[in-house]
């Protein structure tokens, strides 16, 4: 189990392990569910109100299907935690927290200062996600 | 033009910092270099054969003077002296060093330049018509529309990794002359009926070794919808485009496993979502971004004529020069393809003096053409002469346009890791051949690619060269009746390819069978369409030579 390094939540991390996607519809107990890159995150939608922790797999950081697994959950209103695991990488964290995620489970621990550099960047954004950060445009013409 | 306001250019210098931190950490081996490698190819830095190459956005092609100028001082400070312009309207400089990357970013953005996105598997600069703003046939000034689409597209946090990469154009007019189709999104803004603005989505098209024209997917997508539709085609590109094979990742090979109407049916679905996101940029937005294209303060009542009686500047504007859509007003090209010259290749001075003469003659704008000219998009009809004079004195007079030395060539195996063949000296060959013979040929677009990745558009030229390797050996291909524009249609190979200077043999004899066929009017391409692939093939591949 890889640790946890960065999380951006006040309340208790969900403690039960992530199932796949398919045990997940067969175990109506299991509050916390692994995605992986070929995985259809809608599969889940029906069932948001039950899970705590969605992990997504990043088997490799130029994988990019996770990126839109984690905006379709959160545009969907889920609300629990969701979690970047794998080949997480500096890099990638400002577009991975843009998406929705909200705590980062790196394969090699990250180097903390450069990380919380990367995540300080950039101090706007050109496109609303999922993430609440106004777009530029919606600051040009005093929508936000 | 666009004019960078406080939030672009935090943007821009945010991004230089950034990039200057991952080098160091690049230079101090905390970052591996395949975990670079997608960085600076976000930031447009390729390792070639012999250099690091930076690839500099020119987004839809538009540059004022005091832009040019840098684009020329940057060739002399850190290149030997040369800038390459691109068929995506870019500008790529072939003797970089990594540690100065930075520098160069931090001089780019001093002019509100950059390299984002000019590589890397993400949204890629957008193109446009270079005739944008100047030509009659626009329904409007497409500009705004590839502006929004920059902003949009530039570190768009769920499409920085996709599949592969991913172009998109946009054009305004019936007539296309962005190879619109040729892209994984061509979108043409359009009026309906009610007098309504909206755009064409052509979805799934491209060049590589397995070219294809895109379907159009949705006649009509609200103006004020446009970013939502964009990013339902991404995200379903991103979903499902294969991954498990890079020469089958781009989003034309998912539009045509899946059918252009199921790929269609899974746009719509997503679209109908994301409409419920609050994504699109108010209509405000777009009117901020037009009101910065309005066009320049034309002059009214100008004398139209213009003295002909010097020979060579006649066949210039004959050439060169285009119908304005304002009175008094002519749209020039500047052809960088000098006879035995390398295609799309300026030097710093002339890259300079192209920005001054801009700055004096066209209202300070210059455009990047996809062919990998330069074009000065305002000049007065009374100014031509001048211009010429000085274009031709620097060696940028050469009256080409469209002509068979107007070769589109990609840098081929001089300077790229994935060419197979030379380009270079095949164009120069072929240019030199035919020098002073153009005019008679007349219009003939040809295009050279040194590896089936198709950047210099073999597949859409009139006449088509692909360099692959054969056992070694350097063999190239030839192609005939391949277009963009309006009437796309890609080039089928002839037969057997050819060593250099077989393929310089092979084109003389195409181009004679041209000339023994047409009829009035005809180009190369009209008489090819007529008369088909069989008279061609029969004196190209003759025993006796022709």
């Amino acid at each position: 189990m890889v640790e946890t390094q960065l999380r951006f939540r006040d309340d208790e991390p969900a403690g039960d392990p992530a199932v796949t996607v398919d045990s997940f519809g067969e175990q109506t107990n299991a509050s916390a569910v692994r995605i992986e890159p070929g995985d259809d995150a809608r599969v889940l939608l029906p069932h948001l109100d039950r899970i705590r922790l969605v992990e997504v797999n990043f088997p490799v950081f130029g994988d990019g299907r996770g990126y839109s697994a984690a905006r379709i959950l959160r545009e969907a209103g889920y609300a629990g935690e969701l979690r970047a695991v794998g080949d997480v990488l500096i890099d990638q964290l400002a577009f991975l927290r843009r998406c929705g995620f909200d705590s980062f489970a790196p394969e090699h621990p990250l180097n903390a200062a450069d990380a919380e550099a990367a995540l300080a960047r950039y101090p706007e954004v050109y496109s609303p996600t999922v993430d609440g950060r106004p777009a530029i445009w919606a600051k040009r013409h005093g929508l936000a | 033009m666009y004019k960078y306001d406080s939030y672009d250019q935090a943007m821009v210098d945010a991004r230089v910092a950034e990039f200057r931190d991952q080098v160091r950490r690049r230079l101090d081996g905390s970052l591996a270099e395949e975990q670079f490698r997608p960085l600076r190819l976000m930031n447009g830095l390729y390792l070639q054969l012999h250099a690091y190459m930076l690839r500099v956005a020119v987004p839809y092609g538009t540059l004022n003077s005091a832009q040019m100028t840098m684009l020329g001082d940057i060739a002399d400070k850190y290149d030997r002296g040369y800038g390459h312009f691109t068929t995506r309207q870019n500008i790529q400089y072939n003797w970089i060093k990594l540690e100065e990357a930075p520098d160069i970013l931090a001089d780019l953005a001093k002019v509100e330049m950059h390299a984002i996105q000019t590589s890397g598997n993400c949204i890629r600069n957008t193109t446009s018509d270079q005739y944008a703003g100047a030509i009659a046939d626009e329904v409007v000034d497409p500009r705004p529309y590839a502006e929004l689409i920059r902003q949009w597209s530039t570190f768009h946090p769920e499409f920085s990794f996709l599949p592969r990469k991913f172009k998109m154009a946009v054009i305004a007019s019936d007539t296309d002359r962005a190879a619109m189709r040729l892209h994984d999104i061509g979108i043409q803004i359009v009026r309906n009926d009610a007098g309504e603005l909206g755009a064409a989505f052509y979805v799934g098209g491209g060049m590589g070794r397995t070219p294809m024209i895109a379907p159009c997917i949705n006649a009509f997508v609200p103006i004020d919808q446009m970013i939502t539709y964009s990013e339902a085609c991404l995200r379903v590109y991103n979903r499902h485009g294969r991954r498990d094979n890079k020469y089958k990742a781009r989003i034309k090979i998912l539009v045509h496993e899946l059918g252009k109407d199921e790929y269609t049916r899974q746009v719509e679905a997503e679209f109908a979502h994301l409409l419920t996101q609050n994504i699109e940029p108010p209509l405000a937005e777009l009117e901020r971004i037009k009101a910065q294209f309005a066009d320049p303060p034309f002059e009214i009542a100008l004398d139209e004529t213009v003295d002909r009686s010097d020979p060579d500047f006649a066949v210039w504007l004959d050439n060169n020069v285009q119908v304005h859509k304002a009175p008094g007003y002519a749209i020039v090209t500047i052809s960088l393809k000098p006879v035995g010259g390398i295609p799309g290749d300026a030097s710093a001075d002339q890259i300079r003096l192209m920005a001054r003469l801009a700055k004096r003659y066209s209202f300070d704008e210059l455009r990047v053409t996809h062919a990998q000219n330069i074009v000065l998009p305002h000049v007065r009809k009374a100014d031509l002469h001048a211009v010429w004079q000085q274009l031709d004195e620097a060696g940028l007079g050469t009256p080409n346009l469209d002509k068979i030395g107007d070769i589109i060539a990609c840098p081929g195996l001089d300077y790229c890791s994935l060419a197979n063949a030379r380009s270079i000296p095949v164009a120069q060959k072929i240019s030199e051949r035919f020098a002073g013979r153009e005019q008679e040929i007349g219009e003939l677009k040809l295009k050279i690619s040194g590896c089936i990745n198709a950047c210099g558009h073999h597949h859409a030229g009139h006449i088509g060269i692909l360099g692959v390797d054969r056992k070694g050996v350097e063999n190239y291909q030839l192609l005939l009746g391949g277009s963009e524009g309006a009437d796309t249609s890609l080039g089928t190979i002839t037969g057997p390819g050819f060593n250099e200077e077989g393929i310089v043999d092979a084109v003389e004899k195409a181009t004679s069978v041209y000339l023994a066929n047409r009829q009035d009017g005809e180009r190369f391409l009209d008489t090819y369409r007529r008369i088909g692939m069989a008279p061609f093939k029969d004196a190209i591949y003759a025993k006796d030579a022709v």
